[in-house]
């Protein structure tokens, strides 16, 4: 039997350098160099994995919603071996907060049915909210597990392990099932010469808010619950006393450090 | 339509007892609910929590509801959420508020997703807006140098986390009085596709740095990874730990159990010494509620100095032998660790 296996994995800047919109204070994502979700790249190396053991009867789908230079992201995801990229790309969906991104990608996860498994990185080194695996989970009705940093496929069940306070929490699952992964699962592999000729070649396909039949009210930052009112930066707290070395030289420096950690808060 | 009303936040237990970031979660909630004037109300799922729900009065709490059944008593998702879901749906709370810990984190996106509502992740401020009654959350957003305040107009409840340890829970106070309600569970409600099989504690992953009452930090201007890894020398002379901003890490000369802001730990403890370290908010959210800030740094007009009690404008390069120098030297005359002096 067909193993079906999604992985969502989301274009992300690369510098810190990232601008925000004063007006809506969504991200200015154009003009960026961005590269795929350092944390997604487990989750495509966790799905080739998979399909290492059963290449015949393994199909690995990627799903993003960016802007149409996210094929890039995608394309980086078919050269280490997945099969099929889908992009859900659209003015539309603009703005989005994580309820209207992952209601969207669960909209896309509808044409793919059915399928097995639904990978995603635990967060998202821009956002940094790791809410949207979470939210695709509870809007798909799938059951999820967060957190994952083993994980073995075996026969129609998941089982997995956590890495959560204090420990590790051994779980098991029957597909289908949504899993967060974190960056201990594996060691994401390098894109072959010839994995990187073939993502050349496959086509990606591009769907916008139609295409995925979506309630346009719900989508992007129409669709959002929440919105940003202000951006501001982070005032003074303290009032600090400086000392400055150079002038009153490095030893006395040294005095005015230890004197104050001697002195109780 | 009823008009969503009180602050409710959702506490935690591990094994029947009640977790420490409830009593922090308090804080936050009272401050919020006295300026909104309605209910604080702590909302417990698991076991044994009904007899220790007035610690949680003490602490803050107006109402305290407490779910249990002995099927709860480790978190999973599915129950939970159904669970809080349904209680939620009935009282109509105006906020909601849970701790960044992997069960708020995993249980919180899944609430917000049914209950089609905002939810922001790891806030470093809380706040009412006194004319619209809106929760202001603000946290530290991309690129590191603002902070984002984000509301949620529209939809309820208004959802957030808070980094465990970035507030102190509040003075107990046993004369406070509160009504402890024992909800009855829907049976049909516990089920779960999702089993668990085991659990293998890890000792040492109890982090000691979230409990350190005295953190050593380094970041990028420590220049290299034999300066970094002074630090571990230091600190073991001065009794405290290490921490690390996202910047050393990334360097790889402390692991990521050791990085303090946004992405890695809050800390609070008495005294955080930031060697090195610019100062970013995503480094500031993990460890302003220390209660005093000692920063070194070359560059005078770095952030830190904004949130530092003692700075101290000097080349680490040359600091940091003499400072290790002394601390070796008082050790030797000693016999000892220790301030010294
Ligand atoms: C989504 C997101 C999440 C993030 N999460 C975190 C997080 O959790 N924690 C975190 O720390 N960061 C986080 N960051 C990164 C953060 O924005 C900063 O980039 C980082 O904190 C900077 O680290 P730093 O202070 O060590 O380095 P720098 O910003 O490079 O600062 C180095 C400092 O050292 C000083 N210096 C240089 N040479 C010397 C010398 N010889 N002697 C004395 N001082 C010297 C410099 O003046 C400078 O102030 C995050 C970023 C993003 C985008
Ligand atoms: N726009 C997106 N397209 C596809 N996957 C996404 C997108 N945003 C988030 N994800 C997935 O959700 C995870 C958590 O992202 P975040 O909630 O933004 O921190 C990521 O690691 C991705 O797997």
């Amino acid at each position: 039997m067909l193993a079906r296996i999604v992985v969502l994995i989301k274009q992300v800047p690369t510098t810190e350098s990232v601008r925000l919109n004063e007006e809506t204070g969504t991200m200015i994502r154009t003009g960026m160099d961005s590269a795929i979700n350092p944390l997604d790249l487990h989750a495509v190396e966790q799905a080739v994995r998979i399909k290492d053991n059963a290449p015949d009867t393994t199909h690995i789908t990627v799903l993003s919603m960016g802007p149409s230079q996210a094929r890039s992201a995608i394309r980086e995801a078919l050269a280490m071996g997945c099969d099929e990229g889908i992009l859900l790309s659209g003015r539309e969906f603009a703005g989005a907060d994580t309820w209207a991104t992952a209601y969207t990608l669960v909209q896309g996860l509808r044409g793919l049915f059915p399928f097995d498994l639904v990978l995603c990185g635990e967060r998202a080194t821009d956002g940094e909210t790791g809410q949207v695996g979470p939210m695709v989970a509870a809007l798909c009705g799938l059951p999820l597990i967060t957190y994952v940093n083993r994980l073995t496929w075996d026969e129609g069940t998941i089982t997995a392990c956590r890495a959560i306070e204090g420990g590790t929490e051994i779980v098991s699952c029957p597909l289908p099932v949504l899993a967060c992964v974190l960056r201990e699962l594996n060691e994401p592999r390098l894109p072959t010469l010839a994995g990187k000729v073939r993502a050349h070649e496959l086509d990606i396909t591009v769907l916008d808010g139609e295409g995925i039949g979506a309630d346009k009210s719900l989508l992007g930052l129409a669709g959002s619950p929440t919105r940003v009112v202000k951006v501001i930066y982070p005032s003074f707290q303290r009032n600090t006393q400086l000392f400055l070395a150079n002038d009153e030289g490095m030893e006395a420096a040294l005095d005015h450090l230890e004197t104050s950690l001697r002195r109780a808060p | 339509m009823t008009v969503a009303r009180g602050v409710w936040v959702l506490g935690e237990q591990r094994n029947g007892r009640i977790h420490p970031v409830s009593y922090e979660l308090l804080a936050w909630g009272r401050a919020l609910a006295d300026d909104l004037h309605v209910y604080l109300e702590c909302v417990m799922v698991g076991t044994g929590i009904t007899a220790a729900a007035k610690s949680l009065i003490a602490h803050g709490a107006d109402r305290v509801r407490c779910l249990e059944h002995s099927e709860l008593l480790t978190f999973r998702v599915d129950p939970y959420a159904r669970i809080v879901e349904s209680l939620v749906r009935e009282h109509q709370p105006e906020i909601l508020l849970a701790a960044a810990t992997t069960m708020g984190r995993t249980l919180m996106p899944v609430l917000a997703a049914h209950l089609h509502t905002g939810l922001t992740a790891d806030c470093t401020g809380l706040s009412i807006d006194p004319n619209e009654r809106l929760l202001l959350q603000t946290r530290p957003a991309i690129g590191g140098n603002v902070l984002a305040t984000i509301k949620t107009p529209e939809h309820r409840p208004q959802m957030a986390t808070v980094h465990p340890k970035a507030r102190r829970p509040l003075a107990a106070d046993p004369s406070r009085v509160g009504e402890i309600v024992v909800e009855t569970i829907d049976e049909s409600l516990l089920g779960s596709r999702v089993l668990r099989l085991g659990f293998e504690e890890d000792l040492t992953m109890a982090s000691s740095l979230q409990d350190a009452e005295l953190i050593v930090a380094g970041g990028r201007g420590l220049r290299t990874a034999k300066r970094f890894s002074d630090l571990f020398e230091i600190a073991a002379h001065l009794g405290g730990v290490v921490g690390a901003s996202r910047c050393a890490v990334d360097l790889g000369w402390a692991s990521h159990a050791h990085q303090v802001g946004l992405s890695g730990k809050s800390v609070s403890p008495t005294t955080y010494i930031a060697l090195g370290i610019s100062g970013s908010p995503n480094h500031l959210a993990g460890m302003s509620s220390a209660e005093r800030v000692i920063a070194i740094n070359s560059d005078a007009d770095a952030p830190i100095f904004q949130v530092a009690d003692v700075g101290l404008v000097a080349d680490l390069a040359d600091l940091l032998p003499r400072w290790l120098d002394r601390l070796r030297a008082r050790k030797r005359r000693d016999g000892q660790g220790g301030l010294g002096g």
